[in-house]
């Protein structure tokens, strides 16, 4: 099994600084995340990242493995399945194999949210998509629906009103979290129709997604809407169940963290957007990272002094 | 093996013809994941050698392909074998992933 000082969890801002950082103070560091980048990497102007008039964040994370990598970082693409402490050892779990690490940094970001509705799941990427900028070209001239009361539910309708034959925007709230100017701009395009006090219910299609099923919130009926698509557009949330038998979660399910990155589980620590820290921004993520590998670079340093004490003396 | 170009005008001898496993990454140009996936794809053809022929689709340059497998989520990566498909998966994959689903048909 590879033995490693520190594993970091996610490759954006958070997890990509915490690397360089530790692997600074010579620790062995290992960074485990699909690819690089996380939601940064999907930023398609970033103009505030200070030094930086502008860039994508694709180019910004991608300098920063460069960077990571110079000082002797190690990569692997794949998706972390469970974290478990045994005897003050931390074994990291991936579906194909496992590590072993002395402290942990957790920085996986954030994940768009799901409805949550029966045959979601069964047919992603069958009609149902949670990027309207990557599938809203693959359904030209068809019918889609977009869920969702905030701006990002706005941008996508009126973004796919250019693509598509037909729109409905659907939301419980009326659109009320979204700018009054932009959905007034949605509500006069010809081929969007807002319908909202609802509630979707349900994903209905077989092989392929061929409407839904919302119930009415003032009539409390249920009606169904044919559409050959359906942009999930509600926000993001941390996906951290499967951490939180380990480390406490807040009431949003973000990881809690103390001043400096420590969790409530001693030798794992956690930075970005997936914690409770009071912003979700890059400059913020990779401050975070950068306290969350000092203090895992503390723990270390006070465990090791703990049991090599006697012999530095003779060592010198 | 270096990373595949898949077209429309070459899948069937490519990819539903070939006596190796196929593992297509259906992308669009436009797609911000998938340009996250595109050096995962390169760095997994290299690696997987003789194994298994790994490689790209541009959906919107090939509308044959694309609309035949009815991709509607990009990037899809579907494992052909003897021209059928064995595994599809949607969204960003990882490489060790990627490896682990394709050994289960070479």
């Amino acid at each position: 099994m590879s033995n490693y000082d520190v594993i970091i969890i996610g490759g954006g801002p958070a997890g990509l600084t915490a690397s360089i950082y530790a692997r600074r103070r010579e620790l062995k560091v290992l960074v485990i995340a699909k690819a690089v980048g996380g939601q940064a990497a999907l930023a398609h102007e970033v103009q505030n990242w200070p030094g930086t008039e502008s860039t994508t964040g694709l180019e910004l994370t991608q300098r920063m493995k460069v960077q990571a990598e110079k000082w002797g970082v190690e990569f692997v693409s794949d998706e972390v399945q469970s974290v478990t402490e045994n005897s003050g050892v931390f074994i990291v779990k991936t579906a194909q194999t496992e590590y072993q690490a002395a402290a942990v940094i957790l920085a996986f970001g954030l994940t768009p949210r799901d409805l949550g509705v029966p045959q979601e799941k069964e047919l992603t990427g069958r009609g149902v998509s949670y990027c309207a900028t990557c599938d809203g070209p693959l359904f030209k001239n068809k019918t889609v629906a977009v869920i969702g009361g905030g701006n990002s539910a706005s941008e996508a309708a009126e973004y796919l009103s250019r693509l598509v034959r037909q729109v409905y925007l659907l939301s419980d709230s009326c659109n009320a979290a979204a700018d009054a100017a932009l959905v007034e701009e949605v509500k006069a395009l010809k081929n969007v129709q807002v319908i909202c006090g609802l509630k979707v219910t349900a994903v209905v299609g077989s092989d392929k997604v061929a409407g839904l099923k919302y119930n009415d919130l003032q009539t409390n009926e249920e009606k169904e809407l044919a559409v050959d698509g359906i942009f999930v557009e509600i926000g993001f949330s941390p996906r951290t169940d499967w951490i939180k038998d380990t480390v406490k979660l807040n009431e949003r399910k973000e990881i809690i963290t103390d001043k400096v990155g420590a969790t409530s589980q001693p030798g794992i620590f956690a930075a970005g957007d997936c914690t409770d820290v009071g912003f979700k921004q890059m400059t913020i993520a990779a401050g975070e990272g950068a306290k969350a590998a000092l203090s895992a670079y503390k723990y270390l340093a006070a465990k090791k002094g703990k049991v090599a004490t006697p012999d530095w003396g003779v060592k010198k | 093996m270096s990373e595949m170009t898949f077209t429309d005008a070459n899948f069937e001898a490519e990819a539903l013809k070939s006596d190796q496993v196929v593992l297509v990454d259906f992308f669009a140009t436009w797609c911000g994941p998938c340009k996250m996936q595109g050096p995962i794809i390169e760095e997994l053809a290299k690696e997987i050698g003789a194994k298994a022929k790994v490689g790209a689709m541009d959906v919107d340059a090939n509308p044959e392909t694309a609309g035949k497998y009815n991709i509607m989520s990009v990037p899809t990566l579907i494992i052909f074998k003897g021209g059928e498909i064995k595994s599809t998966m949607m969204g960003l994959q990882g490489k060790e992933q990627l490896k682990a689903e394709i050994e289960k048909y070479v």
